[in-house]
């Protein structure tokens, strides 16, 4: 029962990274983009890729944190009173960067887009990199179990660092690969040669990122980098299969496939991190079972996530469907 | 919303983190709260319009529908934003209440997720549906939205619930054990609490959209699109107006029976006693007097249990160590003063037009009724605003009555004035903003004038600009 929550909880991880980081990344992409006429395209494309769909993909951060609270009440106080610098930072970014995107759509002027457009872009960077360095200070078992932990060396460290950056990077080729796909996709040739550019990039600095990342682990989370190249290798694996997989597809227009793959890719390295964490919460002194909240609240816990299966997925489908067929379309 | 900040004393007996934490979440619920009637209710008047474009070919609805969508776009984007941040602020300031009770306060909101996920699934689909949907089933796609606000209001209210009447769950050895989600959820203060806050959300929608096209009526825009504007969402907020007077009748004295120490701040009563007179305004001194009051004799005690010898307890009944502070108590009775008093003369309101609609099937002629009808919005946000302080400063010293002390629950570490002031610059700045923004709509929607603007669902349906013109005589 225990496990089966926090696998629920994990899934909420996952999709938040795959879904939310996406919309991150876009933002990475906006803040890029250069001055207003050369960014115009990509801008105008990530407005239109992203207006439908973000408010329903953040909503996967409030699933994990609705699950987090209320069966692991423990860990999250702990997790709060010692992560409270990037988690507070985070949490005014989600603001500053909802509100930047919304007002943007609206705004005319060029200068009021700009101070705007700074806003949802800047925080879609700086919201993942905080998010990143909260990853690692759990992973790195820098969060304990009663809390009020280190409040700056539990996010200031190697393992944090790694976390952070490779969430930006991460993002940003999710998004890249995305938005070749609705490029190629609106028939905007230029545009998805831009994008297609970005995501090999991107996709590069990430492949560093996790080739240095292994050092990095070694020397700072020993446990999380053995588990990583012991039970979650074959998560890893795929992932870096599939990643390079989509990068080869990238230049032959495949963007279905591709999109898909690139999905793949981050889902497991996110899920490879639970893999290697189980069957702690945090480091190695909390398990999942320790954590967990009586059985009765599980069961609640579980029926609540049998109707969002059976409500929200359909329903997410339906958005996602009527977007990749063109039928949804800002009116200003 | 920063009114604890007139009572440092607050923080007295707590920790360092104590005050601002209560600041802060005073300034981020303050701001939310004012957003969440638009996810909520002004979805439902959208669709009222929508229905009325397409039913009765009426494209004055049908232009009003869609540029309200638009505004519902903005304020839902900052509305799940500043949301949000709420959820982070449950664990940033109140540690010790998620640690200790997140296995019985967390399912309410496990419950909400859901809601909020349809919420921003479908409002999604319906704001950008416009162009390219069918008339009918772009309207069923905004259906789900103000259903799933009815459901994210109870269950969010439910969590509310909880904290003053907490319910469902044993404590073994301090720990919650023996959760019972349904008793939860449905706690003893859920329903009177949730559908009074429903309505309060239909309320302030319905009056600030209808006070804007006053507002236009009264500079001379008296055309068929202001007036269709004013009275879609102004009929709606009208007729709730009276159920929401008995709702909250009804609620004071279930808050009269089940919350005692409540209800003695909301009377600001010192002494528990029979014939207790009900006291409109006045402050509860230090020394236990209440002063400048009008005292109406019996008042309270005919309305709480309509009989003058309705015994009702008051502040000395409380153990002296749990007991609020004057100005706390004073804070409560005030608010609660203020809402009354906003509720009433919105029903002063409601009943004016209702009384010249009957006699002339028309709207009242008088410009100070356009006058009133324009502020009627900010009063119902008044209300809206002191009702949350009357429920929340109404608790403490609680978090969860009885179970939890505010200052037990605070957050020790880290310097939340710090936090506080970065919200506070942030939220201001995007308060702002968002009127900014929705002038800049509303400017642009002058200019575009009635005759040039496109009617939504044009091109599918080229008899639909015949409709037009009855907007633009």
């Amino acid at each position: 029962m225990t496990n089966f929550i926090a696998v629920v909880l994990f899934a909420g991880v996952v999709l938040y990274a795959v879904f939310g980081g996406a919309d991150f990344g876009a933002g990475f992409w906006d803040l890029t983009a250069g001055g207003a006429e050369p960014g115009r395209h990509p801008r105008e494309l990530i407005d239109h890729s992203l207006g439908p769909v973000w408010e329903a993909n953040h909503v996967w951060l409030i699933y994990c944190l609705v699950i987090l609270w209320t069966a692991f009440p423990g860990a999250f106080a702990a997790i709060m009173t010692t992560l409270y610098v990037p988690l507070g930072l985070a949490a005014l970014g989600i603001v500053l960067r909802g509100s930047g995107f919304a007002f943007r759509k609206v705004v005319v002027r060029t200068a009021e887009q700009r101070v705007a457009g700074a806003a949802f872009a800047a925080s879609s960077v700086i919201t993942p990199f905080f998010f990143g360095t909260v990853a690692g200070g759990i992973a790195s078992g820098r969060v304990p179990a009663e809390g009020g932990g280190d409040p700056l060396r539990s996010w200031l460290n190697p393992t944090s660092a790694l976390g952070g950056a490779l969430a930006v990077v991460v993002c940003a080729y999710l998004a890249a690969v995305f938005l070749t796909g609705d490029a190629h996709a609106r028939g905007a040739g230029g545009l998805e040669a831009w994008f297609r550019r970005r995501a090999l990039l991107a996709a590069g600095a990430a492949g560093a990122l996790a080739l240095g990342g292994i050092a990095i682990l070694d020397s700072d989370a020993h446990r999380l980098f053995e588990r990583l190249l012991g039970p979650a290798l074959p998560l890893v694996i795929v992932s870096a299969l599939s990643g390079g997989a989509a990068l080869v597809l990238l230049r032959r227009a495949a963007p279905r496939l591709t999109r898909v793959l690139a999905v793949i890719a981050v889902a497991t390295v996110v899920a490879g991190w639970g893999v290697a964490q189980y069957p702690y919460l945090l480091g190695t002194h909390l398990r999942i079972g320790q954590a967990a909240a009586p059985t009765p609240t599980l069961v609640a816990l579980t029926v609540v996530f049998g109707a969002a299966v059976a409500l929200v997925i359909p329903s997410l489908a339906l958005l996602y469907v009527l977007q990749q067929r063109g039928q949804l379309e800002s009116t200003s | 919303m920063t009114l604890t900040s007139l009572w440092p004393a607050l923080a007295a007996g707590g920790p360092a983190q104590l005050l601002p934490a209560r600041q802060q979440m005073a300034l981020t619920l303050g701001f939310h709260i004012i957003l969440v009637p638009f996810g909520v209710a002004f979805t439902f008047l959208m669709l009222l319009a929508n229905y009325r474009g397409i039913r009765h070919r009426d494209g004055d609805a049908m232009l009003l529908a869609e540029r309200w969508s638009m505004v519902a776009a903005v304020l839902f984007a900052v509305g799940a934003v500043s949301g949000t941040v709420l959820s982070f602020e449950l664990g940033l300031l109140w540690p010790r209440l998620m640690g200790r009770f997140g296995a019985a306060y967390g399912i309410p909101f496990a419950v909400e997720g859901i809601f909020f996920f349809l919420e921003a699934i479908f409002v999604a689909i319906y704001i950008y549906g416009w162009r390219r949907l069918r008339p009918w089933p772009h309207f069923w796609t905004g259906v789900p939205v103000p259903l799933a606000g009815v459901g994210g209001t109870l269950s969010v209210v439910a969590a509310n619930g909880w904290m003053n009447l907490p319910g469902g769950f044993s404590l073994v050895n301090g720990q919650v054990a023996d959760v019972r989600p349904l008793a939860v959820f449905f706690n003893r203060a859920f329903w009177y609490e949730s559908i009074h806050m429903l309505l309060a959300a239909y309320i302030v929608a319905g009056f600030m959209i209808a006070g804007v096209y006053a507002a236009g009526m009264l500079k001379g825009r008296r055309d068929r699109y202001h007036r269709v504007g004013f009275l879609i969402p102004f009929v709606v907020a009208a007729l709730v107006m009276p159920a929401q007077i008995f709702v909250g009748d009804v609620m004071a004295r279930e808050v009269f029976h089940k919350e005692p120490a409540k209800f003695a701040a909301i009377e600001a009563l010192p002494t528990t006693g029979d014939h207790v007179p009900e006291t409109l305004g006045g402050i509860l001194t230090s020394n236990g007097q209440v002063r400048y009051g009008l005292r109406l004799p019996s008042g309270a005690s005919l309305l709480a249990g309509f009989s003058p010898s309705t015994r009702i307890r008051g502040l000395d009944a409380i153990p002296a160590e749990v007991r609020p502070r004057p100005e706390l108590v004073s804070a409560v009775h005030l608010s609660f003063d203020v809402m009354v008093g906003s509720a009433f003369l919105l029903l002063g309101l409601a009943l004016w037009f209702a009384l010249v609609w009957w006699r002339r099937r028309d709207l009242p002629r008088s410009r100070w009724f356009f006058r009133c009808a324009a502020v009627s919005g900010l009063l119902a946000v008044v209300a809206l605003e002191t009702g949350w302080v009357v429920t929340e400063v109404g608790r403490q010293p609680w978090t969860v009555v009885g179970l939890l002390l505010t200052r037990d629950a605070v957050t020790t570490s880290g310097n939340i004035w710090l936090f506080f002031a970065g919200t506070m610059v942030l939220y201001a700045a995007i308060g702002v903003a968002t009127v900014l923004v929705l002038r800049l709509l509303r400017r642009r929607w002058r200019a575009v004038g009635l005759a040039e603007a496109q009617v939504p669902y044009g091109p599918e349906q080229p008899e639909q600009p015949a409709a037009r013109e009855v907007g633009s005589r």
